[in-house]
């Protein structure tokens, strides 16, 4: 039994996380700037350029992909690590161990606000008007962010009985760059495959982003269900597997 | 009033260790796993009262780490029961959680929260803390330029400020110079005369007669001795000579 301040310790938690990452560069949080606009350029550059395409706007599409993908794969990776990292915390302070990898998502939500600030700024360099449909991002963001936070919990406990966990976890953000639509657009996918598509969180946030900022108009009702649906589902699996893992933590670290 | 029961309480763990690759666990589903189990406790049973303070002695490797690690329910006992009644709070290892690129002040809140703090506490005791561990100017400072003295006095200084009902403490007792440590010595003292219950292990057998009046004497995970903290003391002070 913890009688603590739950709230507090997070706080605390997530401020650590996001000051040691950013107090050791000279460039700070510029950096998470820097990164999204570098990766937008080159993908540009080969994809309009190199390869023929004629798509409008497509720095905003691709940026629209990059911003949450980023914070996906970060969130993921240092999440699925998090619990290792800090094992004098897991083995030497009774909390609750679930702050740990709650604490690495959230610190890294605080990145994700400041990559959708470019977003926003680009968006409006690009031509594109703020407009009413602008209101949906939170919701489908909070949704998004349930859904990393139920996979981090899992891959964080699977990875304190088996190591190579972060490896497989590297390797699908690899394969995920390529099957969420970041550098293409949802209208080149096969019929067959667009339920599936539908149906992965990370596909179906960047497809409803783009229609609220490109087409200023609201996702898809049907798009929203699934993205809602999908990460609940995600969160309840995620938080049932950390709670049956956690029993023997201490015998793993 | 029964702050700590345990009743039966076994503890095993694996010989190997808990470290494995997918490959180590392909290699025993295979093999069929036949890993060899080793006791740190077993068949534990004790109580502490209210008010009571308990010292754990024991040669290294005696079960001392793992009785406490059980009680703040760090890891579950694989058999027995395990009852605590009351807020806990556990100083196992000075400076866990601290990070040296955060200021004192950070590593500070940060600490205290961990501790069970809340932020309203936290502020109230911020300055009586400072104060106790003595850092001064640098709590403003990143931890890594403290003396390792001085990161043991303000993690120290943040845990005996917690206030619960049971204490437990690790090998603690040996931090800072004799001033710092004389100050830890009398702030623990009071926290017994405030009738809170306390459980040490240390190796400071001097410390211990001071801070407790019961003792229990772990050898590779049973109980060989308890009772009156100076009967213990000497007879297992008696056996340790006996042996050399």
């Amino acid at each position: 039994m913890w009688h603590g301040d739950y709230r507090f310790v997070l706080e605390n938690l997530v401020l650590k996380d996001f000051k040691v990452r950013y107090r050791n560069m000279s460039l700070g949080v510029f950096w998470s700037l820097l990164n999204p606009l570098i990766m937008m350029t080159v993908l540009t550059l080969v994809f309009t350029r190199f390869m023929p395409n004629t798509t409008r706007g497509y720095p905003v599409a691709v940026l629209c992909g990059l911003v949450p993908f980023n914070f996906f794969t970060l969130a993921w990776a240092n999440g699925t690590t998090s619990l290792i990292d800090n094992a004098n915390l897991i083995k030497r302070v009774p909390i609750p161990r679930e702050v740990v990898p709650i604490s690495i998502v959230l610190s890294n939500c605080l990145n994700l606000a400041i990559q959708f600030g470019v977003l926003f700024a680009f968006t409006l360099i690009f031509g594109y008007r703020a407009n009413a449909a602008w209101a949906w991002i939170p919701l489908i963001s909070f949704f998004y962010i349930l859904f990393v936070l139920g996979l981090v919990l899992a891959t964080s406990a699977l990875d304190v009985y088996l190591r190579d966990m972060r490896y497989v976890v590297e390797s699908a953000n690899t394969v995920l760059f390529w099957l969420v639509p970041i550098v293409y657009g949802f209208d080149i996918i096969p019929g067959g495959f667009r339920q599936m598509y539908e149906l992965n969180p990370i596909a179906a946030m960047v497809m409803a982003l783009r229609r609220i900022i490109m087409q200023a108009s609201a996702p898809a009702p049907t798009l929203v269900w699934k993205l809602a649906l999908g990460s609940v589902a995600t969160l309840g699996a995620g938080w049932m597997i950390f709670r049956a893992l956690e029993r023997r933590f201490y015998d793993h670290l | 009033m029964n702050r700590i029961e345990f009743e039966g309480v076994s503890k095993k763990f694996l010989l190997e260790g808990g470290r494995k690759l997918l490959r180590g666990h392909l290699r025993d589903l295979w093999k069929g796993a036949g890993s060899e189990v080793f006791y740190a406790l077993r068949e534990l049973s004790f109580t502490v009262r209210e008010g009571e303070s308990l010292a754990v002695i024991g040669s290294n490797g005696a079960g001392k780490s793992t009785l406490l690690n059980v009680i703040t329910r760090l890891c579950p006992p694989d058999e027995g029961r395990v009852s605590i009644h009351g807020r806990l709070s556990a100083v196992l290892e000075l400076g866990s959680g601290f990070h040296n690129d955060l200021t004192g002040i950070e590593n500070l809140r940060l600490n205290a929260s961990l501790f069970g703090m809340s932020r309203k506490q936290t502020a109230e005791l911020f300055e009586r803390i400072v104060a106790f561990s003595g850092v001064g100017e640098f709590i403003t400072q990143p931890l890594r330029t403290y003396s390792a003295g001085m990161v043991m006095r303000l993690a120290f200084s943040v845990a005996i400020h917690v206030d619960p009902d049971i204490l437990v403490v690790d090998e603690a007792f040996g931090v800072g110079d004799d001033a710092f440590q004389a100050k830890c010595i009398e702030r623990m003292l009071a926290f017994r005369r405030a009738g809170k219950t306390m459980v040490c292990v240390s190796h400071s057998m001097g410390t211990l007669r001071q801070m407790c009046d019961r003792a229990l004497w772990l050898d590779h995970g049973q109980v060989i001795l308890q009772g009156p903290v100076a009967e213990v003391i000497a007879a297992y002070q008696g056996r340790t000579v006996a042996r050399a």
